[in-house]
């Protein structure tokens, strides 16, 4: 008989898959619970003998079984969304059970992790370091050189930190990740550690990912024995977006506020109780196992352009129709993400906007969706490739409230430490505001004639426009992380592209 | 300290929380959610207990708990509903909800703005407990308030 694979990923669970298996069963089938696909307009995917079938309800149980379902969409594998894409960290995606050895280890698991143990530490960064893999989790950094540094520094214990803050609204590869494959993250862990010569790792998860820190639990304690002596533990956040920054959550683990800890000195030197430590983010992590394995590093550093080499793992959100994980190499445009394979928006009117890198990165119209998907054609252009989500908007969307949006966020996710964050983004909420209600008139205060410095007469639009420019340089230039650093880049794109939206 | 006799039954179960946590390195962070999920709350009482317990000054632990959104000060027995508001699901049409959602919410039900539940390709996406619930329209948000 048949086996039915039906994803038990949290989007999947949201969309119903649990009521779809348990009908599977009811009809006495064996139904296994595997991760998702990344087909998430498909979701629940029902997977039987490799056909397809989705999304999936109760009532199309009997439909599929019987072969009359209008919900078929033909060899899952063969799917256009999945065969354009370019599967390396995400290889396992809709075809293992997150939480089993033996199918982690059938498909490859553990070789890399195998033969690094075999090697010197040195030729695990070097390897590393040719591969180009650059940190996921937004800047962009060179992993290679910032475990070199690690291993090249003193310290009496050493610290791999995984960065599973993922608060970026329009980015869910990291929680794909943990929840489908999470033996990869633990195994590309154990391999830096080796790397570096660290002892202890920490995975750091945000308390609205409950299934994500469910799973690693249970893989942590499966792994141990694997990774060992290496051993990890897990952290959960408490719901700060600013622990997504690197210092911000090393502070955060250490059981204090999560503020920023101002650079120097880097984590890499002084990082967790002050001990050189390695912080990733978990796509980084879950590239590395791919990458030790026997020919990896060359095979990685043969796809992508530029600087930026490899796959990443884009992720496809908002007002799209055919939203989900997409992996490819670097260099493919927005028109092709948004157009080719996300299918324009759910709504079906026309796009206005995308917003790629999370609540930080710019806002593109479509007449610059010639982008290629690349860290230094992104910084170029004033805008972040973050980590890698994508939000697409209608025409519907009203970009003078999404940039007052951007600053009210800053504001309120704020950590206090810098004030060009903590007080520029409240300044920013309320400029907006003034900009869009029209500007205001000098109150009976300021018209006072001992009020010698204040202004008399109202200022103008434009003065009130240099004005909000003027604070985001402020706020990009001066503030300590990326939370007030970036604020700026919805604003000001916002600004610049769809001026008539602010009043 | 008048609390410490008062509530046995209070204190045995912070004690228990404590030792549970005891023997790692930097557990404030997990004790404080072993705290919030046992009452609901971390109050004055809780932090003064913990940070004797860690070794901590009051204001350590005080500066720590005010600083995270999942720590609350007082207790709240109303179910609570997340519905996320970040810029995917309001691409997706959330705040035009928001109103019908506050209205059947009403002060039965604590209706939470979070930011991103990580269903960004799926919204509106809600969060009751460790329940989540994703293409939500009007209808089905309002109904899945009243339900809790």
């Amino acid at each position: 008989m048949s086996v039915v694979r039906i994803s038990d990923d949290a989007l999947a669970l949201a969309c119903g898959a649990d009521e779809v298996a348990a009908a599977f069963e009811r009809a006495g089938y064996k139904v296994e619970r595997v991760s998702s696909w990344g087909m998430h307009w498909l979701e629940p995917l029902v997977d039987v003998d490799g056909m397809g079938f989705g999304p999936a309800t109760p009532e199309d149980v009997a439909a599929i079984l019987d072969g009359s379902s209008v919900k078929a969409i033909g060899r899952i594998e063969d799917h256009p969304f999945l065969a354009r894409q370019q599967r390396l960290t995400f290889a396992r995606a809709g075809k293992t059970r997150p939480l089993s050895l033996e199918d982690y280890e059938a498909t490859g698991g553990w070789a890399g992790l195998k033969r690094a143990r075999s090697l010197e530490p040195a030729q695990v960064i070097a390897d590393v370091t040719a591969s180009g893999l650059r940190g996921r989790g937004g800047a962009g950094f060179p992993a290679g050189i910032k475990w070199k540094t690690v291993a090249q520094t003193q310290g009496e214990r050493k610290f791999i930190v995984c960065n599973a803050d993922e608060g970026d609204s329009g980015t869910f590869a990291d929680r794909m990740l943990m929840e489908g494959d999470p033996f990869a993250l633990i195994e590309g862990m154990a391999i830096a550690a080796h790397g570096v010569g660290a002892g202890q790792g920490y995975i750091y998860v945000r308390s609205e990912y409950p299934h994500a820190i469910a799973k690693l639990e249970a893989a942590v304690a499966l792994a141990a024995a694997l990774v060992a002596p290496f051993r990890i533990e897990l952290r959960k956040g408490a719901g700060a977006y600013v622990c997504g920054e690197e210092t911000s959550l090393l502070n955060s683990i250490e059981g204090r506020r999560g503020e920023v800890r101002a650079k120097p000195p880097l984590p890499a030197i002084e990082g967790l109780f002050g001990c050189p430590t390695v912080v990733n983010n978990v796509l980084t992590l879950a590239a590395v196992p791919h990458i030790l394995a026997e020919g990896g590093a060359a095979r990685y550093a043969a796809l992508g352009m530029g600087r930026s080499r490899g796959t990443m793992p884009v992720q496809l959100a908002g007002n799209i129709r055919h939203g989900g994980l997409f992996e490819v190499p670097f260099g493919i445009s927005l028109r092709e993400l948004v157009h080719d394979i996300g299918g324009g928006t759910a709504s079906g009117r026309p796009v206005k906007a995308v917003q790629v890198g999370g609540p930080l990165g710019a806002y593109i119209p479509p007449e610059r969706f010639d982008l290629p998907f690349d860290y230094e054609a992104y910084a170029a252009a004033d805008a972040l490739i973050g980590h890698g989500g994508i939000v697409v908007f209608d025409e519907s969307a009203d970009m003078g409230r999404l940039a007052r949006f951007a600053m009210q966020f800053c504001a309120a996710e704020s950590c206090g430490k810098c004030t060009p964050c903590r007080i520029g983004s409240t300044r920013g909420v309320e400029l907006i505001d003034l900009i869009r209600a029209g500007g205001r008139q000098a109150d009976s205060v300021e018209l006072l004639p001992q009020m010698h410095n204040a202004r008399k007469s109202a200022r103008s639009r434009e003065e009130n426009l240099v004005l909000l420019e003027d604070l985001c340089e402020t706020m990009h230039d001066g503030s300590l992380c990326a939370l007030g650093g970036f604020t700026p880049y919805p604003v000001l794109s916002a600004l610049r592209n769809w001026p008539g939206d602010f009043g | 300290m008048l609390w410490y006799t008062e509530n046995v039954e209070r204190s045995e179960r912070l004690k228990g929380i404590v030792a549970e946590h005891s023997g790692r390195e930097a557990q404030l962070l997990p004790i404080l959610h072993a705290v919030q999920s046992a009452f609901g709350c971390i109050d004055a009482e809780a932090e003064a207990f913990v940070a004797q317990a860690l070794n901590l000054s009051r204001a350590e632990v005080h500066g720590v708990v005010s600083f995270y959104h999942d720590f609350t000060a007082q207790p709240d027995t109303r179910p609570e509903v997340q519905l996320c508001r970040a810029e995917a699901c309001q691409a997706r049409g959330i705040e035009a909800m928001v109103a019908a959602a506050e209205a059947v919410a009403g002060d039965r039900v604590r209706l939470k703005a979070v930011y991103c539940l990580g269903l960004c390709s799926a919204g509106p996406n809600a969060r009751v407990g460790d329940r989540l619930h994703a293409r939500l329209d009007e209808g089905s948000l309002v109904r899945l308030i009243e339900s809790v």
